[in-house]
């Protein structure tokens, strides 16, 4: 029992909204129907809300680098379309047999977190902040879009994976589970929506605990004033390269599982527009927290969605207005305000109970 | 082929690399260095110039008079979007990347919208000339003498004219300035606009080499972002040398191995100036000088 306390003591802290019974309780509750949800619904549904849940990891990785780093990256769907190119390449090589598939996303995302890692260098330990690091990333990010589409001649191969420039690459199979008897094959539909809930709650938990530990906590200070936090001998290139990595791999994760999902990736989807997309569901749902962040994801996702049907340039144009209205009117995130106001609202009322 | 062919060929490349650069650069810098407002929808200023000049000239006016309005058109947009959205950011430089980012989607989209998938083109003029085995066309001569200029003209403008001085002025301590009379808010504005006139005039000015579609401004803006890193925040200390020194790897690898490794160049040459001065070339030169 005091071992359940401990550990819920770690998922709460100064850095992330929502503690106590309250929160816990409402949690389990969304968890509950989040796992009885596919028994309500149908196959295509439940592959159309895996599809939301691939793009929360991408967004958890600019709220970390942004909302809690103070870092504005550009460069996600650059690690976006590098995990997924690499989970084609490594699958179309090596087939699907004995959870090789698994042994992909892994090193799919190690790729991306590599590659993260030596840009991280150049770009941190060259001190670069603020503005010149958004430009950074985003040249990075085109250079990549603009690499990736021109490799349509059968000269541009890995093995056996042809790149395919600016169609992208397809027909690579999808996550495989080894099970004895017989592989679980996990489909855009109610397995690999377990899968994916499963490794999103373990992203989210896990993300609490290390933004309300010590690593946390400074990774903020250096956010609020990056001077004062070298001052008290934190060497802030370091924390910066890190959260700049693991932020890399999340949204590495991102790109596996919708390589994974689709079963195709091109190069577009490392372009100007995709890499704006993570950038308005973070700053709309409140990019300083992580449960705003991952509530407001699905729902602009689920907005987006239900506007396409009117064509989706109108459902782009919606998204820039929504994005310049936040940035204008609530710079916090329209989520993240509703929140602080809900627990705002509850303190009142217990208070007059009490 | 003699050694003066290749020379001018090598010139020829190099002087259109170094036009491109400076031109889709100047605007974005000129609002950089006076503001420190990063302009993402620098491309979609570049893309509005472009249509308006095609339009002006569909309507049958010549292509300098359709490159003016283009100019003007594209400024006088950027005084709007400084009044609705800009002005209220000045204290929030990450903000208004993402504000400008928003910007950018809705112009683009819009005109997709408006205008449809692509427009008709403005021929090249003027036709082009023999060196050697190969034919140079002369508009690319004329952008490069248009760039010189426009870096001769932005010099006059900030070091000559009472604007140039007011608005120094405002950029070096703003409250002093606005407590000694001066209209800051104007001279942001102002000074936006410019910005946005040069990514306008820009845009007339290749509107003639380019297919015009909605997305035209994202061929620009990673160039234009490159030199602006490498240059730093001044103009004529920054963005000048560093779009000859980008141009020289342009061209020296695009002749070498093909446009593609000419842009990866310029990516490697950033990363690489920007671990060695981090405040790129003008705080560089500016630091040698204090």
């Amino acid at each position: 029992m005091s071992g359940l306390v401990s550990f819920f003591r770690r998922l709460e802290g100064p850095q992330t909204v929502g503690r106590g019974p309250a929160f816990w309780s409402l949690f389990a509750v969304v968890m509950m129907i989040a796992l009885a949800y596919p028994l309500f619904s149908d196959g295509y549904t439940v592959g159309n809300t895996v599809y939301f849940f691939v793009w929360v990891f991408i967004a958890l990785s600019l709220c970390l680098i942004w909302g809690y780093g103070g870092s504005l990256s550009f460069g996600q769907t650059a690690f976006f379309g590098i995990a997924g190119y690499g989970y084609g390449i490594l699958t179309l090589n090596f087939g699907s047999a004995y959870g090789f598939t698994l042994v992909a996303l892994v090193a799919a995302v190690a790729i991306a977190a590599f590659f993260a890692a030596l840009l991280g260098y150049f770009m941190f330990f060259g001190r670069i902040a603020g503005v010149f690091l958004g430009i950074v990333t985003l040249a990075v990010t085109l250079m990549l879009e603009r690499f990736m589409a021109q490799t349509a001649g059968p000269e541009w191969h890995i093995g056996s994976a042809r790149l395919n420039g600016f169609n992208g690459m397809s027909a690579m199979p999808p996550l495989t589970i080894p099970w004895p008897g017989e592989p679980i094959v996990l489909f855009a539909d109610v397995g690999l929506y377990y899968f994916v809930l499963g490794l999103l709650v373990f992203v989210y938990l896990a993300l609490r605990i290390l933004m309300n530990s010590s690593f946390g906590n400074v990774i903020v200070a250096i956010r609020e004033n990056p001077e004062r936090a070298e001052m008290l001998g934190y060497d802030v290139r370091k924390y910066q390269l890190i959260t700049f990595v693991i932020g890399a791999a999340l949204a590495g994760i991102s790109g596996v599982l919708y390589t994974a999902w689709g079963q195709y990736i091109t190069p577009s989807s490392m372009g100007m527009t995709a890499a704006a997309l993570p950038l308005i569901w973070v700053a709309v749902g409140g990019r300083s927290d992580l449960t705003s962040t991952v509530v407001g994801t699905l729902v602009v996702l689920a907005a987006f969605q239900a506007l396409t049907i009117y064509g989706s340039q109108y459902a782009l144009v919606f998204m820039g207005v929504l994005l310049v209205l936040t940035v204008l009117i609530a710079p916090n995130g329209l989520v993240l305000g509703t929140m602080n106001w809900l627990g705002r609202l509850a303190a009142r009322l217990s208070q007059r109970a009490g | 082929m003699d050694i003066a062919t290749h020379v001018f060929s090598a010139l020829y490349q190099f002087g259109d690399a170094f036009a491109f650069l400076v031109l889709s650069a100047c605007g974005l810098a000129v609002i950089f260095g006076m503001m420190g407002v990063i302009n993402l929808a620098h491309g979609e200023f570049i893309m509005c110039g472009a249509y308006v000049t095609a339009a002006t000239v569909h309507a049958g006016l010549p292509l300098p008079l359709g490159i003016l309005v283009g100019t003007v058109v594209s400024a006088l947009v950027g005084v709007l979007v400084e009044l609705a959205v800009i002005r209220h950011l000045y204290d929030r430089p990450l903000d208004t990347i993402v504000a400008t980012w928003g910007l950018s989607l809705i112009a683009t989209q819009g005109t997709l919208i408006m205008v449809g998938s692509t427009m008709a083109g403005v021929g090249t003029p003027f036709g082009s000339f023999q060196v050697g085995d190969y034919s140079y066309s002369i508009y690319r001569i004329v952008l490069f003498c248009a760039a010189l200029g426009v870096l001769a003209g932005l010099y006059a403008l900030f070091n000559w004219t009472r604007f140039g001085v007011l608005a120094r002025a405002t950029i070096q301590v703003p409250h002093m300035a606005a407590a000694l009379g001066v209209d800051t808010r104007l001279i942001y504005s102002l000074t936006f606009a410019c910005g946005a006139g040069l990514a306008g005039l820009a845009g007339g000015l290749y509107a003639p080499t380019m297919t015009l579609v909605p997305t035209m401004g994202a061929t620009f803006i990673m160039e234009a972002f490159v030199t602006v890193v490498i240059g730093g925040a001044d103009v004529f200390l920054g963005t000048a040398p560093a779009g000859g020194l980008l141009a020289i790897v342009k061209s020296g690898m695009t002749s070498w191995q093909g446009q593609l490794f000419g842009q990866i160049g310029l990516l490697v040459a950033v990363i690489i100036v920007v671990r060695v001065l981090p405040k790129g070339i003008s705080g560089f030169v500016l630091r040698e000088r204090t």
